[in-house]
């Protein structure tokens, strides 16, 4: 219970802070914007094309914008060490990453959920149609990418290459949700729209794992 | 300050050794703090000071050797709540207002009461018309007024200060002083290290030396009380 009720004050915490800056939402959904926008300008992909590439090019922008967004996940609790002051307060270490994985994945969501309209009317690939499968694969994927980003992000933090760190990790660690992901929304967009259940399943199977991990780990990874 | 509602308690450290890689940050360093002692911790940058406080407070962990609480009798107390921990950081955040501050560390303490606790800290340590300006705009002495609420939220026995006032202007260090007077008139077990506040070392009731990561001195009276009080003023 101890958990479940620091979790939710810690997430209450960095909704706040997000809400009243809205540093990374800002960030976050401009530089998608820019890689959808420039690759529609360069390329002008005709419908077939789209179908083709725009899942790879639409998971690859928010990959790279989730390692934007989860940068200062915990960079920023030790400019005044409040690392160390959450640390004294809760009683599982592990209530600070759930709060701020599931921080992470409702930030990345709530970009791909603006930036989905928009990607359909640009690269005109209609998505109403499957739009309950494609919210499922845009949560799994998200939560995959938020994972193993807070617990990198954990990682990087501590390192003296801070800022370079994260993305050489986390990029090729996440190469397999790219992958799975990319797969599963080829399938929803396509002409005669299908569910690929095997990446779906596998989505589903790494954010176990390394949900799990980062329980039976996760403490070492605050440690100085 | 409150009353005291807590019991009175010592930290004793056993043969603590920290490494970083192969450098020791701290050697076979083995004290006992009784409790209601306000001890002074002195010694040059890089002596192992910052390391045995955060030890103390379960920040860090020893490589080797434990640290561990104790009642009156000497009694190890694993079930004590944790160490009130200052340091120059204010382990506060500045996007967050005094106020919320204050209620976020109380709600994940689980402090009964936590809104009426916070507004008595606040008030407390002065901050009360600023309760609702966010810690950004509060000068360093204010920062540091949240600081010491925040450690005191959950009435802590033991206080472990790492350079608080450094930073402080004359009036900041004052009030500072008068605070930790306070909290070693309760009773509480006060472990410090500071840099050039004498105010504040005036308190101390014992003086430990570290070098190079081990304890050099340790005394409650005579010169070389006052000499390590000195160096630690320095």
């Amino acid at each position: 219970m101890a958990l479940l009720s620091n979790t939710a004050v810690l997430l209450g915490k960095e909704l706040r802070t997000e809400f009243r800056s809205r540093e990374l939402l800002t960030t976050t959904v401009v530089f998608i914007l820019i890689v959808i926008v420039l690759f529609s300008f360069t390329f002008e992909p005709t419908s077939d094309e789209s179908r083709r590439f725009g899942p790879g090019l639409l998971w690859l922008a928010f990959l790279f914008a989730a390692s934007l967004m989860l940068q200062p996940c915990f960079l920023r609790e030790q400019h005044n060490d409040t690392l160390g002051s959450l640390r004294l307060s809760v009683s599982d270490p592990f209530a600070i990453f759930l709060a701020k994985l599931a921080a992470n994945t409702l930030f990345l969501l709530l970009t791909e959920l603006f930036l989905l309209p928009l990607f359909a009317m640009m690269y005109n690939v209609p998505v109403a149609g499957v739009l309950p499968w494609l919210v499922l694969v845009l949560v799994l994927g998200s939560l995959g990418i938020s994972i193993a980003g807070t617990a990198l992000s954990a990682i990087s933090a501590q390192a003296r290459m801070r800022e370079l760190l994260l993305p050489l990790l986390m990029l090729p660690l996440l190469t397999p949700i790219l992958v799975a992901s990319t797969e599963v929304t080829k399938g929803l967009l396509d002409r005669a729209p299908y569910v690929q259940w095997k990446g779906i399943g596998f989505l589903a199977i790494f954010d176990l794992v390394f949900l799990t991990a980062l329980w039976l780990f996760g403490e070492y990874l605050l440690e100085e | 300050m409150t009353p005291p509602s807590f019991s009175p308690t010592g930290i004793r450290f056993e043969n603590i050794d920290k490494r970083y890689g192969g450098l020791y940050g701290l050697r076979r360093v083995s004290l006992e703090i009784a409790a209601g002692e306000c001890v002074v911790l002195a010694g040059r940058n890089g002596s192992g000071k910052t390391t045995l406080l955060r030890i103390a407070a379960r920040l860090a962990r020893p490589s080797s050797g434990s640290v561990s609480f104790v009642n009156s009798r000497g009694e190890k107390n694993e079930a004590l709540l944790p160490a009130g921990f200052v340091a120059h950081a204010t382990m506060v955040y500045d996007e967050l207002t005094a106020e919320e501050n204050l209620l976020l560390f109380a709600r994940l303490q689980g402090i009964a009461g936590p809104a009426e606790h916070a507004a008595k800290l606040l008030r407390e340590v002065g901050l009360e018309e600023r309760r609702k300006s966010l810690v950004r705009t509060f000068s360093r002495g204010m920062r540091q007024r949240v600081a010491i609420a925040r450690a005191l939220l959950n009435e802590p026995a033991v206080i472990l200060l790492d350079e608080p006032a450094t930073g402080l202007d004359p009036q900041g260090v004052s009030w500072f002083a008068g605070t930790i007077r306070e909290l070693r008139d309760s009773g509480r077990t006060i472990l410090m290290s500071l840099h050039g506040e004498s105010e504040v070392s005036s308190l101390a009731t014992r003086a430990i030396q570290l070098d190079g990561g081990s304890v050099v001195a340790d005394t409650r009276t005579g010169a070389n009380f006052r000499s390590i009080l000195a160096f630690a003023n320095a």
